[in-house]
């Protein structure tokens, strides 16, 4: 039991790190991860599961991180657009937004890309059809979706979403031009 | 933050889920959250205590068993959707739950949830109503099932008493000989229905119809029976006459929701008809392949 509004322990892993932090149990796993770990790549649009801009996954499902508390995940294992770009260069994913111009404002970007990222982990080759409905929980006010599509199914051809999280995405792939180190 | 201050509990049982529901005069129960978190957010709920279910080793399981697929209240739908052994056996309930919101959404939504939760717009209630399954549900005084028919009481208002929790959903398996078929109209995928039907029709050895089992839901302010449909096609071969009849008569003793932004209610009436017809087509289509 907690009294109401009293902030509680939370242990997660957040891009295969070990975190720790304080969060009231109405706290979003969205807000958690920007003002409780400074992970500030998850944006908060909508906060009413509509727009999909805080799109996170959890245990390998991407999900609203604005309709989960961050106590509902404690002990999970999350990652966030951060740990795309791990070690610095972009994911092929990112590449591949980067090189169909993708986004416009951008605030959208970092819950499509891990929608997509999930997507291609379940499987590579998408038709334009299946890929537009898989991907239509996510707003995006800018590009009218045509280069997002463009951009993940080049991602798909290219493997990036081979390997998971194991850090492997990409790895030995052909991907669209200078595919980043991870 | 959005919603207002609560206690959080984690229930890893059953009875102290129970226990943590009759201590606070405003308890819920959290399992996926993806319908009370947004209306949390908007503050159309204000729980003094959420008593989170969606760990408890004991609902997380789902099971078929004599014709029944039983699913626990912390099953999501996603886990269902992508289970080979729900997919052979149940492919109706997979073809309804693609029809929820997004995979994002059904990752943590749950199929008891829904029933709990009773929008009258959403998929599952409905394919609960018109397969005759039944809602098990806990509380102090032990467990009791529900039959679907008597489960949802009105717009989301549902047969559980104060201090009770869904724990199970009983979804009958569809039997072969029968043919179902879920559709519904919804301005983009994921959108909550305008309208929707499930339905399915049993041929017997004469291709007469054996008995045929029609639920709305997005129409009224519960999922309903379409009893004048279904009273059409007893009996009757289901040829395209009768099948246009069975989608005219769908709505008789439907009491329709008012025009509202979304739609009207001469709107859902006829898009809801054109709808039965196309969706009992395909329910008469199945019945017979599978003969």
């Amino acid at each position: 039991m907690t009294v109401a509004g009293e902030p509680v322990r939370v242990r997660l892993s957040v891009n295969g790190r070990a975190e720790v932090g304080l969060a009231e149990p109405r706290t979003t796993l969205a807000e958690f991860l920007r003002e409780e770990l400074g992970l500030t790549g998850t944006h908060v649009g909508c906060e009413q599961g509509v727009c999909g801009a805080c799109t996170v996954v959890v245990d390998g499902a991407a999900v609203r991180g604005c309709l989960m508390f961050a106590v509902q995940a404690d002990g999970r294992a999350v990652e966030t657009v951060e740990g795309l770009a791990a070690e610095g260069g972009m994911h092929p994913l990112q590449r591949a937004f980067w090189d169909a111009q993708a986004l416009q404002c951008g605030f959208c970007t970092p819950g499509l890309l891990m929608t997509a990222l999930v997507a291609l982990r379940e499987r590579p080759e998408w038709t334009r059809e299946a890929l537009r409905e898989r991907l239509s929980g996510n707003l995006c006010r800018c590009t009218g979706y045509s280069t997002v599509l463009d951009a993940v199914l080049a991602a798909g051809r290219a493997g990036a979403g081979d390997g998971g999280d194991d850090g492997s995405a990409g790895a030995g792939a052909p991907a669209s031009g200078e595919a980043g180190p991870r | 933050m959005k919603p207002a201050p609560f206690e959080y509990v984690r229930a890893d049982t059953v009875p102290e889920a129970l226990a943590a529901l009759g201590g606070a005069d405003d308890a819920r129960v959290l399992a996926g959250g993806q319908s009370l978190v947004p209306i949390m957010a908007l503050r159309l709920a204000t729980p003094e205590v959420l008593v989170d279910v969606s760990r408890a080793p004991e609902l997380r399981e789902h099971r078929s068993d004599g014709g029944v697929l039983t699913v626990g209240a912390g099953v999501t739908d996603r886990e269902l959707e992508l289970d080979a052994g729900v997919r052979a056996a149940h492919p109706l309930l997979v073809r309804t739950l693609s029809l929820i919101a997004h995979p994002e959404i059904r990752a943590r939504g749950t199929l008891c949830g829904s029933l709990a939760h009773a929008d009258p717009a959403a998929e599952l209630p409905a394919l609960l109503l018109a397969t005759d399954g039944e809602v098990e549900v806990a509380g102090d005084a032990g467990r009791r099932r529900v039959p679907a028919a008597e489960f949802v009481t009105g717009p989301f208002t549902t047969a559980l008493a104060d201090g009770e929790m869904v724990v199970a959903a009983h979804l009958p398996l569809p039997g072969p000989g029968s043919g179902w078929a879920v559709d519904e109209i919804a301005r983009r995928p994921g959108d909550y229905a305008l309208a929707g039907v499930v339905c399915g029709v049993e041929l017997d050895g004469a291709g007469r119809c054996a008995g045929a089992r029609v639920a709305l839901f997005g129409v009224a302010a519960t999922p309903v029976r379409a009893h004048g449909a279904e009273r059409v096609l007893d009996g009757a071969v289901p040829d395209d006459a009768a099948l246009d009849a069975a989608a005219a008569a769908a709505f008789d003793g439907v009491d329709v929701i008012g025009d509202e932004v979304h739609a009207s209610a001469g709107y859902r009436r006829r898009a809801g008809a054109a709808l039965v017809r196309r969706a009992l087509t395909a329910a008469v289509r199945a019945a017979g392949e599978g003969a």
